[in-house]
């Protein structure tokens, strides 16, 4: 059976969906094994062992995180060695990627990213081009490092839980030796919104909201959504840079996106354009978002969306 | 100062883009230089500047790696202000992955370093088409350099470069010393357009074509063969068509409640 590494960096409180989405993934290949950095919670811990990891590791140093990456990959590398694991499963934000990637130089393993789903012999689904094509690709190397999207799949615990109980990996002394350092970190204040990339439905604006975001806000509340925004409403400092979604944002596939006052252009399509369903407002009938919308309303968001929450909070009494 | 600017050719994503062949690589018959590489070379050009510009000895080398066309990635990076480039271009690369494409442009940088030190090594934060973010962080490793990567914002001081890097929970500073490798994300500037002068200009300048036996690279370590990941299987996917769309008549609100009740979104 073959071993399969998660690497979960900075776990916190509570385990992530897209973690359990890992472990889920990682126990349909072979036996778990789970590499943590940053501190280990009991409720963490306890999750770990309801999904059935065999084995956990921790770093030997505790400052990983006041370097960028490449100590976290020396981290990982040492800890791949001590499971004999032939697949290693990381999250696909901007970091975990660059984690695999230099992993992957370290191991001479191949790397993976935008992974959606994994099959049993280690062929990897993903989207290429802007969500154009759909392939199927592999590493050709002994191990394999996938780094896999949020809401890929439905987290499942084992049948049977474990007791894992953790073992301190030796970071290398040299891990640290050309590598940038993290000087100031501001942490950002959290959202009582659910996190935009795991999110079941996504309201997002554009230009078009002119400065005011609030008609979106009160949507998104209504249907316990998420806040995204396009480039435009980003660069003019509408919302935080963090809400963008698009080519140079967040790639986020939910079940539903509603669209307003957004043209459309291919880079922000690129990164919502596998949601399963997607709704479009917009008082242009021209513009390009209503080419892939599957409900599109030619009118002023400004009527359509408070008109909309009214409509949902009556229904709900 | 010698910076070394990456840049790559890529598929127009204004038009239809196609994966083709054996290996299923994206078709380049309609190519550009990637515009996430523009506010690299931007980034590049004022470093420079503010240190006296090339007449203080300093230059900024744009460097691409791929087929024939890839020459005029580096031709635009010219008009826009790079001082000379160099085209690393043979058969052997076609097909690479991103462990291989880092393999040939970390002996390309070196090569290119053989004489006089490079200071800096700028890319953009993902290629346009492939899309992994993953080249950056490879050369970092293979160079063993510093990384410092999706910098929405780089300062030079002295030795110490400083940049910050916006993070999902959190936004870092970074700081390392020289020689290092830095991509600059989308929000660290506006790039420049090429002008006339510049057009004009770019014609002297000179591009250096390197092959892999110039840079020491064996060819079974790179193209297909060297890849450590094979894509099998490609699928274009039904293009997204247009569903129901209606004029907002007064009632659109209610409507759109009606259609998510229906799709059982509610
Ligand atoms: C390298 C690069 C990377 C990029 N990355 C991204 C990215 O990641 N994400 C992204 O989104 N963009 C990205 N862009 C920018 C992209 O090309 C577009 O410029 C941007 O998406 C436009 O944003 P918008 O649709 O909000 O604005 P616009 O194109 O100006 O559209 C605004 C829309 O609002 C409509 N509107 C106005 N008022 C109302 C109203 N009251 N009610 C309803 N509709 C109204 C208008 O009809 C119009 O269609 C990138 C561009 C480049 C070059
Ligand atoms: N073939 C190439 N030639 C030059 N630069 C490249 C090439 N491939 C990747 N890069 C650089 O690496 C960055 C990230 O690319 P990628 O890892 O493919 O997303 C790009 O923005 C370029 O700066």
């Amino acid at each position: 059976m073959a071993k399969v590494l998660v690497f979960i960096d900075n776990p916190g409180q509570v385990l992530k969906k897209a973690s359990l989405e890992l472990l889920t993934i990682a126990r349909s290949l072979g036996e778990t094994a789970v590499a943590v950095n940053g501190e280990l919670h009991d409720d963490v811990l306890d999750t770990l062992a309801a999904y059935g990891v065999q084995a956990l590791y921790r770093p030997s140093a505790a400052d990983l995180d006041d370097y960028l990456v490449g100590p976290k990959a020396s981290y990982l590398a040492a800890a791949v060695q001590t499971a004999g694991a032939t697949v290693v499963l990381t999250e696909n934000s901007a970091e975990a990627k660059e984690v695999a990637a230099r992993l992957g130089i370290k191991l001479g393993a191949g790397v993976i990213t935008d992974v959606v789903a994994v099959d049993p012999d280690g062929t990897a689904h993903k989207s290429v081009l802007a969500g154009s094509y759909m392939t199927t690709a592999k590493a050709t190397t002994p191990v394999a490092v996938l780094t896999v999207k949020p809401n890929s799949i439905t987290p499942e615990p084992a049948v049977t839980g474990t007791a894992p109980s953790a073992v301190t990996v030796p970071v290398p002394d040299t891990a640290t030796a050309a590598s940038a350092r993290v000087t100031a970190r501001s942490e950002k204040a959290a959202s009582s919104r659910p996190d935009l990339s795991e999110a079941r439905i996504v309201v997002a604006g554009g230009r078009g909201v002119d400065g005011n975001f609030g008609p979106l806000e009160e949507l998104a509340d209504a249907l316990g959504a998420a806040i995204g925004a396009s480039r435009a409403a980003t660069d003019a400092g509408w919302i935080g840079h963090d809400a963008q979604i698009g080519q140079t944002g967040k790639t986020v596939s939910p079940q539903l996106y509603i669209s307003a006052g957004i043209s459309g252009a291919i880079q922000q399509k690129a990164g919502m354009q596998t949601a399963k369903v997607i709704v479009a407002v917009n008082k242009d009938a021209e513009s390009p978002v209503f080419e892939i919308a599957d409900f599109g309303i030619v009118g002023d968001l400004f009527q359509v969306l408070p008109q909309a929450t009214e409509e949902i909070k009556k229904r709900r009494g | 100062m010698k910076i070394i600017v990456l840049v790559k050719h890529v598929p127009d994503a204004q038009f239809d883009r196609h994966l083709t062949g054996e290996g299923n690589t994206a078709d380049r018959s309609e190519s550009i230089l990637s515009e996430l590489d523009e506010y690299a070379l931007e980034a590049a050009l004022q470093l420079i500047e503010a240190r006296g510009g090339e007449a203080a000895g300093n230059k900024v080398i744009a460097l691409s790696m791929g087929p024939a066309g890839a020459v005029n990635a580096v031709k635009k990076s010219l008009q826009i202000g790079a001082t000379e480039g160099v085209h690393l271009s043979d058969e052997a690369l076609a097909g690479s992955d991103a462990a291989a494409t880092s393999l040939a442009l970390a002996a390309a940088i070196r090569h290119l370093g053989t004489e006089t030190p490079v200071d800096l090594v700028l890319t953009g934060m993902a290629s346009t088409d492939g899309e992994t973010s993953l080249v950056p962080a490879q050369l970092a490793e293979r160079l063993d350099l510093p990384q410092v990567t999706f910098a929405a914002s780089l300062e030079l001081d002295g030795g110490r470069l400083t940049a910050r890097r916006d993070g999902d929970t959190h936004a870092d500073t970074v700081e390392a010393d020289l020689p290092a490798l830095v991509s600059v994300t989308d929000q660290a500037n506006d790039p420049r357009y090429p002008n006339f002068k510049g057009i004009m200009a770019a014609k002297k300048k000179t591009i250096t074509t390197l092959a892999l036996a110039d840079i020491g690279v064996d060819p079974g370590q790179v193209g297909r063969a060297g890849s450590w990941t094979a894509v099998e299987t490609a699928e274009a996917r039904p293009a997204r068509t247009a569903g129901t769309i209606i004029t907002d008549e007064g009632d659109a609100g209610i409507q759109l409640v009606e259609f998510l009740a229906a799709q059982k979104l509610l």
